[in-house]
């Protein structure tokens, strides 16, 4: 297989991975070397982290699943030290050597820190990455007080937050005037004026000498002998290549590793992307052209014609609250160029095109960006303005459609992506997209930046005509299926009396008449919670673990996993376990993570057979249901055990086995506050105290690392089994489906929980709901054996002889 | 030019589930026998084209689309295109019914 390393694991170069993996003729063997300890994540969204806007979470593009799906091996932590071009094989920091065929250099930029006394002080940093942006949050908690140098792009977004956290800003700006060379003097100072109004202060004209202090930033000192104290200095003056593991390994660097056309350095098969490169004189700092170049490199990597990359056209805007801002190519006017201006100074309104020769060569807008990607596109194509209306939305008081009508189809729409509006409208064609969502997951528009997705909507409504749904628009449908939420199904279900998916999808009108893997089961789950008992339920709904009642594994196989109550077991058992293994050469037998023992490897043709012999319930480890109740030993063998774990545990999973819950759900029940079996990280956890129990909920130890917050302390065992059951009753009836309870808790609020359940009466309609719903489930791995249909349908291979 | 054709007989039509994968081993190779909603029949290699493979006969069936069970890829058992945003394609081999017999043709 063909070797791919990359070094560096940012935007620029998974983007470049992401475009291989889609053109690839062949499977690849995929290293990347991350020198962050994060899966790769959405950069431009630094500044609203810091803004308070989002969290790191939503910001990460490729989560850790992604590379595992991908079979990419992923380093993080590490960086390369050194490329053996020769032997074509690098080194990282850690020792670690791995040979390439192909080597993508994406290493991205730092921030340029200026050289002055003082620099390595505590208390200053760039803002580049995460860990800058998590200096400055903690920093905020700590001190009042924050400098930023750089009247820029970067520097006001980044001032804005540490505004946002509480601090007194100053921003220090060597130039006369902000963003310099995105604006004219006219935007800029009504941009200072408006920044200002919101609390920032500045200091223009000021070069900074030296940053002083002890140990730590005290204030920084400037040219002219003047002085200003500080706690923290942000230094957000431009970036600066990251290019020294070229540099050392012997490939030509200039400003950035020196690219040509097709994203080749000077070493053969070495190539760099984004923000390390430099093509045609030009390192480029902005997303679209860095996503630009990725596809033109994957293509060269794949061995596909390709057109070379040219250079771009680049525009910025402003991520700060409150000020919109857009400007793009030449700024000043130098005696060949002639401005066409609106200024409205009462609605702090400013724009001008500067035009020379009738072509548009440089945008400036302030206050009103949506003429943006219309003005870009003419710069951009250089096209003839002769009789063209240049500010079209301010006379056009219908706005929205009228502009989308004469949008051209090849106009770029989002450009972080480089998605068209042709490529969008055809998408919803189609495709029957009818909500931002949709047409988000299908085309890509609007996943980076998200500056367009007003744009897109007024598309989605263009497109649609009369079939617009703007309130539809907005909301989460259950899938591409349907425009219904989650509620309206519930409510349409209960109202219309609907008995079965086909019927959902059939009344409700669903676009596919027979669904995707994404409503299907929902719709099958949200039928069995409204209808209890009478509910039959839909197996081929049902995903495939959940139609065969058994874990499918990446080859095809699949595991058993016996229920084994509270993970107590008997000799008996085990040694039925292992015979049954043995007699079948199962590959691997293993204990799981929830205390039972798991049997890896098993052929679909060979499980209704062992499910037979071993004559023991299915223990539902691939249900959204209860998986599983950890308990320790407890009072009956522990000397510190409070309580009988293994008692209660057992009887709650013999309670509750096999109901249909939203997500899956895990149960743990430990017999005193040291809690062995862990149940302040499951679903609901039961810890024993001295004379009753606490209940614990939303507790997650997966992804979302959470620990489980105290819902209810009760006395008997009686009272947990009554609280437990309102509990996942109220968590059936009002959560998403796959919403896992830790998401759920946070998205309703544990209050509110509390108090629905603080009534006895709502406590015992719940239970009434639950163990009427609870009477329909039979043990799955029986019915099936008894089955022959089911064992034909779902469980038989059938070989045919050729020539038959 | 003549064309030669092999028709395997590999099941019976009553006998396969609606909207339900029947994999079938013929000459080592095997296929998805599928059978849609409208009562037509289609057969495609079971084998999902993700770069990782697995089974395609336990996937959901939407019309005259199956879902990758493992990968969640929507597929057509028309002509085996993997639908946008993914990329890929299976093989489609020909199927004929004729009476309760369902035959795969080879063409040789």
């Amino acid at each position: 297989m063909k070797k791919l390393v990359m070094i560096g694991n940012g935007m620029a170069g998974v983007r470049t991975i992401e475009e291989i993996l889609n053109i690839s003729k062949e499977p690849l063997e995929i290293t990347i070397f991350g020198q962050e300890p994060h899966p790769n994540y959405n950069r431009i969204k630094l500044s609203n982290i810091l803004q308070g806007d989002t969290n790191f979470e939503e910001i990460i593009i490729n989560p850790l699943d992604w590379y595992k799906e991908n079979n990419i091996q992923l380093f993080t932590g590490e960086s390369v030290t050194k490329i053996d071009v020769e032997a074509k094989k690098v080194i990282s920091d850690q020792g670690r050597e791995v040979e390439y065929d192909d080597l993508i250099i994406a290493t991205g930029s730092n921030s340029f820190m200026l050289p002055i006394p003082g620099a390595d002080k505590m208390g200053v940093t760039g803002f580049r990455d995460i860990k800058d942006c998590e200096m400055m949050i903690k920093s905020a908690k700590q001190y009042k007080k924050a400098v930023v140098i750089g009247g820029g792009l970067l520097g006001l977004e980044a001032a804005r937050g540490l505004l946002n956290l509480g601090m007194k800003v100053e921003v220090v700006h060597l130039m006369p005037s902000l963003m310099e060379r995105q604006l004219d003097p006219i935007a800029s100072s009504l941009l200072k004026a408006e920044l200002e109004a919101q609390g920032m202060r500045f200091l223009m004209e000021k070069e900074t000498i030296e940053i002083i202090g002890d140990e730590r930033v005290a204030g920084l000192r400037f040219k002219d002998g003047s002085h200003i104290p500080a706690d923290l200095v942000v230094m957000a003056i431009g970036i600066k290549s990251n290019t020294m593991v070229a540099k050392d390994s012997g490939i030509f660097v200039n400003r950035g590793i020196v690219v040509n056309d097709y994203m080749e350095t000077s070493a053969p098969s070495v190539y760099a992307v984004g923000e390390c490169a430099e093509h045609r004189e030009i390192v480029y700092g902005l997303v679209a052209p860095l996503y630009e170049q990725g596809k033109v490199l994957a293509e060269r990597i794949c061995g596909i014609e390709t057109a070379p990359y040219e250079g771009s056209v680049t525009g910025t805007q402003l991520k700060v609250a409150g000020v919109d801002l857009y400007s793009a190519g030449e700024i000043f006017e130098d005696g060949s160029t002639k401005s066409i201006m609106v200024y409205n100074e009462y609605e702090g309104i400013y724009k001008r095109v500067l035009v020379r020769n009738n072509r548009i060569v440089g945008i400036v807008l302030y206050g009103d960006t949506k003429d943006s990607t219309r003005l870009f596109r003419m710069l951009s194509k250089n096209e003839d303005i002769t009789g063209v209306s240049i500010f079209e939305s301010q006379c056009s008081a219908e706005g929205g459609s009228g502009d989308i009508a004469s949008m051209p189809n090849d106009e770029l729409v989002c450009g972080c992506n480089g998605v068209t509006k042709g490529a969008i409208v055809e998408a919803i064609k189609a495709q029957g997209l009818t909500t931002l969502d949709q047409v988000s997951h299908c085309t890509n528009a609007g996943r980076s930046c998200g500056r367009c997705k007003p744009m897109v909507n007024d598309i989605l409504a263009y497109t649609l005509g009369d079939q617009f749904d703007a309130d539809a628009a907005q909301k989460t449908s259950i899938c591409g299926c349907t425009t219904i939420s989650r509620e309206e199904l519930i409510a349409e279900i209960k109202e219309k009396g609907l008995t079965s998916v086909k019927e959902v999808m059939n009344v409700l009108e669903w676009k596919n008449e027979e669904g995707c893997t994404k409503c299907r089961p929902a719709i099958n789950y949200y039928l069995g919670m409204v209808h209890m008992d009478e509910y039959k339920d839909d197996r081929d709904s049902r995903l495939v673990n959940e139609k065969m009642h058994a874990n499918i594994q990446k080859d095809g196989t699949y595991s058993v996993v016996p229920r084994m109550y509270g993970g107590v077991t008997t000799a008996a058992d085990l040694k039925k376990i292992a015979e049954i293994a043995e007699k079948y050469e199962v590959p691997l037998v293993k204990l799981t993570g929830g205390q039972r023992i798991g049997l890896f490897g098993v052929k679909k043709e060979d499980l209704p057979g062992m499910w037979k012999e071993l004559d023991m319930p299915s223990g539902y480890a691939y249900g959204k249901t209860l998986r599983t109740v950890k308990t320790c030993v407890g009072a009956q063998f522990c000397r510190y055990g409070t309580q009988d774990s293994m008692a209660l545990g057992i009887e709650l999973e013999k309670k509750f086995e096999r109901l249909d819950t939203p997500h899956k759900v895990k149960m743990g029940v430990s017999a005193c506050p040291r809690n062995c079996s862990e149940a302040g990280i499951k679903d609901i956890g039961f810890v024993g105290i001295d004379g009753g129990w606490e209940i614990y909920v939303a507790g997650n130890g997966g992804v979302d690392l959470r620990a489980g917050d105290l819902l209810a302390t009760v006395k008997t065992e009686a009272d947990v089994m009554e609280m437990t059951g309102a509990y996942m009753q109220y968590y059936r009836e009002t959560a998403n489906y796959l919403e896992r309870t830790s998401k759920w808790v946070e998205r309703v609020g544990l209050e509110h929980v509390k108090e629905v359940l603080a009534s006895e009466e709502t406590r015992k309609a719940l239970n009434e709901r639950m163990d009427q719903t609870l009477k329909k489930y039979i043990e799955p791995w029986n019915e099936a054996i008894q089955s022959e249909s089911i064992k034909d349908k779902y469980y038989a291979v059938h070989t045919v002889k050729a020539g038959e | 030019m003549i064309e030669t054709k092999t028709r395997t007989l590999v099941a019976n039509y009553s006998d396969l589930p609606v909207r339900a994968g029947y994999a079938v081993t013929i000459a080592g190779s095997e296929i998805a026998l599928f059978k849609v909603t409208n009562g037509k029949v289609f057969g495609i290699e079971n084998r999902s084209p993700h770069p990782k493979g697995g089974v395609l006969t336990e996937g959901l069936v939407s019309g005259e689309y199956v879902f990758c069970p493992v990968y969640d890829w929507k597929i057509s058992l028309a002509n085996g295109k993997v639908q946008a945003p993914d990329e890929g394609q299976v093989k489609t081999y020909q199927v004929e019914v004729e009476a309760d017999n369902v035959y795969i043709i080879n063409k040789g």
